[in-house]
């Protein structure tokens, strides 16, 4: 059963690769000028030989659907490109990327999660109190603040003026011999770029946990809880809590690709050496095939990301087996 | 109309964007000279010299001055999008629950796909490779954004479907965009318009990320730019970033205080539940 799930979900996932192979190729032939400007980089990126082997390549005089047969051809090799500012291979200065990226955002994402379900737990069980109140306004206003601004203020307050943790990178410029020691270092500068992602996100679900956790408290099962004389802490951990935080996981998928997103902000900032940090260089550089390559990764991520979140909601709430197929 | 008035949340919010317009409409009475161009010595702090209470950044404009047009750009950028996105959204999930079927099918493909890839990296690329610009930034944000709203009105469409009152129209001889325009939309306005005025303040929010990257219009002065601008002189001016950002989050915080008076005003009985 669960095996003929996972295969569905790929098969989805796969139909939303090629959908976003679709966009890549689409828009940059709705582009002003030649694709193969595009690709070479534009004005001066690159010289004229390349940019007209390129067209051979690309077979700009052929039909587009050959075109696009290409494009997903160099694609199912593992070829996003060549970054001709860089005199270097898209899919390999992505791929060394990831882990950076993953560990940020699963961090990022965690962190939220942590956040989110307390905060929304203390709201929903002691709301209309000044506690409550207080969580509102604070994910009220943390909704509101952007991303990469939240990150320099982490910046200013935590590491220019009180100095506990680096102010960017991923690793000291000497980095520590022992295993041990080099984990912590990457920990230390994991703290900030992770809570400044994180803590957007840990506000929406604050949110909703808490407007579930009003809604699970008014149920007939917790009501008869309460009647036989359970503890108000125990019906809240074993009553309450499982059931008021599934909201959450079924938001997680949806926002799986807006951490990804915000990703590319966060690295900015805290020059993460992740594929965010990769795309930004490449804006600044208009180095076109890197931002489309980095544009197909993140939804490539996506997609595994939310078969592995759709694979453990289902050990969350068994219930949802039932229903399975939808 | 009483409701409106006891709304906290909802007057809060207006009151404050109502401020943020005034400031926005009037940028060039308060502020005659062109935020662009140098009204003071660099990098003076903030309240330090009369007339420049928020200072000046590293080539002497005025960061108050920069912050009254700023808000140009994200009001326009904020209410422009969602207008389009809102269109789109509103027309795709309308045909989408009308007709059902195969269209149905197709078209809520089309909506996953958009709602599946990353929407901020996928509205970069398009602002990179059409040249950034009021308008590409504009578009790209209604493209990234009409999923939800589609999702949304082909829900409601199809539970309005089955209704007498557009069971009556079709027996009245009412034509389809009759029924779909005249009978079912203006019983699914309260959610949409909910749902639209939290898109302002993540188009907002969205606007002023691009602009952060460097990909805001180079003509017109915007927060995020500000931000971006200043990042490398965070250490030593902590001002030209710090009111940018504030900015933002009050613009924001009154939108979506409103879109939440909203949801209190037109739908009383989940008042305050936002589902995100």
């Amino acid at each position: 059963m669960t095996y003929k799930i996972f295969l569905t979900r790929l098969g989805n996932g796969l139909l939303v690769l090629l959908g976003v192979a679709i966009m890549n190729f689409t828009l940059v032939h709705m582009a002003p000028g030649d694709p193969a400007m595009i690709f070479a980089g534009e004005a001066g990126g690159g010289d004229e030989t390349y940019v007209e082997q390129l067209r051979q390549d690309m077979g700009l005089d052929k039909p587009l659907v050959t075109q696009f047969a290409i494009y997903a051809g160099d694609l199912l090799r593992g070829d996003l490109g060549y970054s001709f500012r860089n005199q270097r291979d898209v899919a390999s200065m992505i791929v060394e990327r990831i882990p950076a990226t993953l560990l940020l955002t699963m961090t990022a994402f965690g962190i939220a999660l942590i956040i989110g379900i307390v905060f929304g737990m203390l709201g929903g069980w002691f709301r209309n109190t000044l506690l409550d109140r207080g969580l509102m306004i604070v994910t009220l206003v943390l909704y509101a603040t952007p991303l990469f601004w939240l990150a320099m203020m982490f910046v200013l307050l935590f590491s220019v003026r009180l100095g506990w943790f680096p102010p960017f990178g991923m690793q000291s410029v000497l980095v520590p011999d022992a295993p041990l020691d080099r984990l912590l270092d990457i920990g230390r500068h994991l703290v900030l770029p992770a809570f400044s992602l994180g803590l957007f996100y840990a506000a929406t679900y604050a949110r909703l946990v808490r407007a579930s956790v009003i809604n699970v408290s008014n149920a007939d099962f917790v009501k008869t809880a309460r009647a036989k004389g359970v503890p108000g802490g125990r019906i809240l951990r074993v009553h309450v809590l499982r059931n008021a935080i599934l909201p959450v996981f079924s938001l997680a998928s949806v926002h799986i690709g807006q951490l990804v997103g915000g990703a590319v902000l966060t690295e900015t900032v805290f020059a993460w050496p992740g594929i965010g940090r990769l795309m930004f260089d490449a804006i600044l550089q208009r180095d076109y095939p890197v931002i489309l390559g980095v544009f197909l990764t993140t939804g490539l991520l996506v997609i595994l990301v939310n078969i592995v979140t759709d694979l453990l909601y289902r050990i969350v709430d068994p219930r949802i087996e039932h229903t399975a197929g939808n | 109309m009483k409701n409106i008035l006891k709304n906290t949340s909802l007057a809060i919010g207006l009151a404050l964007l109502a401020l943020i317009l005034v400031i926005a409409v009037f940028a060039h009475v308060f502020y005659p000279v062109s935020p662009w161009q140098s009204a003071a010595t660099p990098l003076l702090e903030p309240f330090s010299q009369s007339g420049l209470p928020l200072g000046s950044d590293m080539l002497g404009r005025d960061v108050a001055a920069g912050i009254a047009y700023g808000a140009r750009v994200s009001l326009t950028v904020g209410v422009v999008s969602t207008i389009i996105s809102v269109t789109l959204g509103v027309t795709i999930g309308a045909v989408a629950g009308f007709y059902g079927g195969v269209l149905d099918n197709l078209l809520m493909r089309f909506t996953e796909l958009f709602q599946t890839v990353p929407q901020f990296a996928m509205a970069v690329v398009f602002v990179a490779i059409f040249s950034p610009s009021l308008v590409t930034i504009v578009l790209a944000i209604s493209l990234v954004s009409w999923p939800p709203v589609a999702r949304l009105v082909r829900g409601e469409v199809m539970s309005l479907k089955s209704r007498e009152f557009v069971k009556a129209g079709i027996v009245l001889g009412e034509s389809e965009s009759g029924l779909i325009f005249r009978h079912i939309l203006p019983n699914a306005v309260s959610p949409i318009v909910v749902m639209a005025s939290l898109m302002v303040a993540t188009a907002i929010l969205t606007e002023s990320a691009l602009s952060f990257l460097g990909l805001g219009d180079r003509n017109m002065i915007s927060w995020g730019y500000m931000i971006g601008a200043s990042r490398t002189m965070l250490r030593d001016a902590w001002w030209l970033s710090v009111f940018p950002g504030l900015a933002i989050v009050v613009t924001v915080v009154a939108v979506n205080l409103i879109g939440e008076g909203f949801e209190k005003a037109l739908n009383p009985q989940a008042h305050g539940e936002r589902k995100a």
